[in-house]
């Protein structure tokens, strides 16, 4: 088969790789398209797992994602990609098979970053959430009534499984070593509002606190776990919550820059080669792709969230239709919503790094309310409590460029309570 | 392949960083969208078939066109 035969590969078939897809057909791209995936499922949504699915009130399988058009595609589902020969255009499968594509969307995402390998294995009751399989394996699990969860990690996740956990009734303990969640996100100024929301809803947050290690009962089961400060804690159920990490080692052959924090791309959302220079016909979008972003200074970055996802696989579809003189530039406001013990929270911009946070809207008192980060006296991201009509102005204003802290004629807004944000150091690697 | 024995789902999602509470989805569909505390969303993103017109409604009543719904006249299982 020729290559222009082969027509166009989607390697991993989740959120980038659906909306990417859609996009080819909606722009106009008749050619033959085929979507890989690793996982047997179509394509789900990842966020109701931690949330909804967790506390019981959605199935695992119960959250298959819309097809927004008719893609008259060939799905490949439960084939891993483990490998790609770019100079014969072949892509290799975990089964075998090499299959000629002309051009490809790599949108594989992430995996959750897995408790580090010891020597010997790993008791049973450590789990990791990412797919929907480990979702209703957490489920099971459960549902068997842990005598107490553990929880490491205070991120995103780890905060929305220990208040899934705790809608079940289970007693919960989330270790980070920060002195409050979210604290890498939102900084421990605001992370401080979550510490408050987990005491009451009856979380044991350990601060400042790291676990070194398990044991083991005599069935294998995890038991204990130890600290690395000292004492240890019972519990059955561990839920390893580290953050992500990009498997690309499928791609190591290849000749692309492509490590654990992503495969690099430039501003249009093309693979870099070893060297830097976009390679011809490989895009990038999703959790995978780490892109320049101009409005943090061409940093490059790689999200992991939802909107990026969406926006990131439309972008990538659009400039792979187009002629070599004609790619844009992926301009992106990074986003995320998040929702926990009850409260909704959105973000816009990147908070990390910021040097000072005001909290402009409502009270943190109150659980209520919408702060502004700031860096530089610039305004570079804004994060709301249970406040989300006032993001978007702010939204605005970032975007913009606008001093900090900005003003909104339209709005009440008075600066109650400005202060450093409390970001950790960067985690060394 | 081991789709669900849902044969007969609709599917639907609603993009949350759009989403501003507004809750005109919830009156539109009652059943399939809710709002929990403040102002989070809570929705069943695999609602039977039969309340296509509901969800429909929804996604037409929604200020902000944050929910998605399959594309009409797609089979659920037509996708391999
Ligand atoms: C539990 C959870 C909760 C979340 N909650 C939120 C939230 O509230 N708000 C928010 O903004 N974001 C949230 N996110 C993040 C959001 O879900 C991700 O940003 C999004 O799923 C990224 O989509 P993606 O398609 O790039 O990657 P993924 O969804 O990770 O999909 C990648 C796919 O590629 C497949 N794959 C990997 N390697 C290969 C290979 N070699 N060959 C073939 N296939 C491969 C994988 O199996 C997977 O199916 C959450 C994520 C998780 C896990
Ligand atoms: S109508 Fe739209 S904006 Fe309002 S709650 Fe429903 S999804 Fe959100």
């Amino acid at each position: 088969m020729s290559a222009a035969e082969a027509g166009i590969f989607v390697v991993g078939a989740s959120l980038a790789g659906l909306r990417g897809a859609e996009a080819l057909r909606r722009q106009g791209y008749a050619g033959p398209l085929t979507l890989v995936g690793d996982e047997p499922h179509l394509p789900y949504d990842r966020p109701p797992l931690s949330k909804h699915v967790l506390s019981g009130e959605l199935d695992a399988d119960g959250t298959a994602l819309p097809h927004l058009v008719a893609l008259d595609a060939q799905w490949r589902l439960g084939s891993k990609a483990v490998g790609l020969d770019r100079v014969a255009k072949r892509l290799r499968l975990a089964s075998g098979d090499e299959l000629a594509y002309d051009r490809l969307l790599i949108a594989t995402g992430a995996q959750a970053r897995p408790w580090p390998a010891t020597d010997g294995p790993l008791p049973s009751g450590i789990h990791t959430l990412r797919g929907r399989d480990d979702a209703a394996a957490l489920r099971s699990a459960l549902a068997v009534g842990p005598n107490r969860v553990l929880i490491i990690g205070g991120g995103l996740i780890g905060c929305e499984a220990a208040s899934s956990c705790r809608d079940l009734g289970l007693p919960v303990t989330v270790a980070d070593p920060n002195p409050t969640p979210l604290a890498r996100v939102l900084g421990s100024s605001i992370g401080a509002v979550i510490t408050e929301r987990m005491q009451a809803a009856g979380v044991d947050f350990r601060a400042g606190t790291q676990v070194e290690g398990f044991e083991a009962d005599a069935a294998g089961r995890v038991c204990k776990a130890r600290f690395a400060k000292g004492g240890e804690i019972e519990t059955n159920l561990v839920i390893v919550a580290l953050g992500a990490t990009r498997d690309t080692a499928w791609l190591e052959a290849a000749g692309l820059m492509a490590d654990e924090t992503g495969l690099a791309c430039d501003g249009a959302c093309r693979a870099l080669d070893a060297r830097g220079r976009p390679a011809p016909g490989i895009y990038a979008a999703g959790d995978v792709a780490r892109t320049p972003i101009p409005l943090y200074g061409g940093r490059s970055l790689a999200f992991e969230h939802w909107g990026n996802a969406t926006a990131q696989a439309g972008h990538a579809a659009r400039n792979m239709l187009a002629a070599e003189d004609d790619q844009r530039e992926y301009h992106h406001l990074p986003s995320f919503w998040s929702s926990q013990f009850g409260v909704n929270i959105k973000c816009v911009g990147l908070a990390e790094g910021a040097d000072t946070v005001a909290v402009v809207q409502g009270s943190r008192a109150a659980h209520r309310f919408l702060a502004v980060y700031g860096r530089e006296g610039r305004t570079i991201a804004a994060v709301s409590f249970d406040e989300a009509r006032w993001l978007p102005a702010y939204a605005e204003r970032i975007e913009a460029g606008a001093a900090f802290p900005p003003i909104l004629g339209a709005t009440d807004q008075s600066i109650k309570d400005t202060g450093p944000p409390g970001f950790p150091e960067p985690r060394s690697r | 392949m081991t789709e669900p024995n849902r044969a007969g789902s609709l599917r639907v999602v609603v993009d949350l960083n759009r989403c501003q509470g507004y809750a005109q989805c919830c009156y539109a569909a009652p059943e399939q969208f809710a709002l929990r505390g403040h102002e989070i969303l809570f929705y069943d993103p695999m609602p039977p078939a039969e309340k296509r017109a509901e969800v429909v409604r929804a996604v037409q009543a929604c200020p902000v066109r944050a929910i998605s719904v399959d594309v009409e006249g797609l089979d659920p299982r037509a996708a391999f």
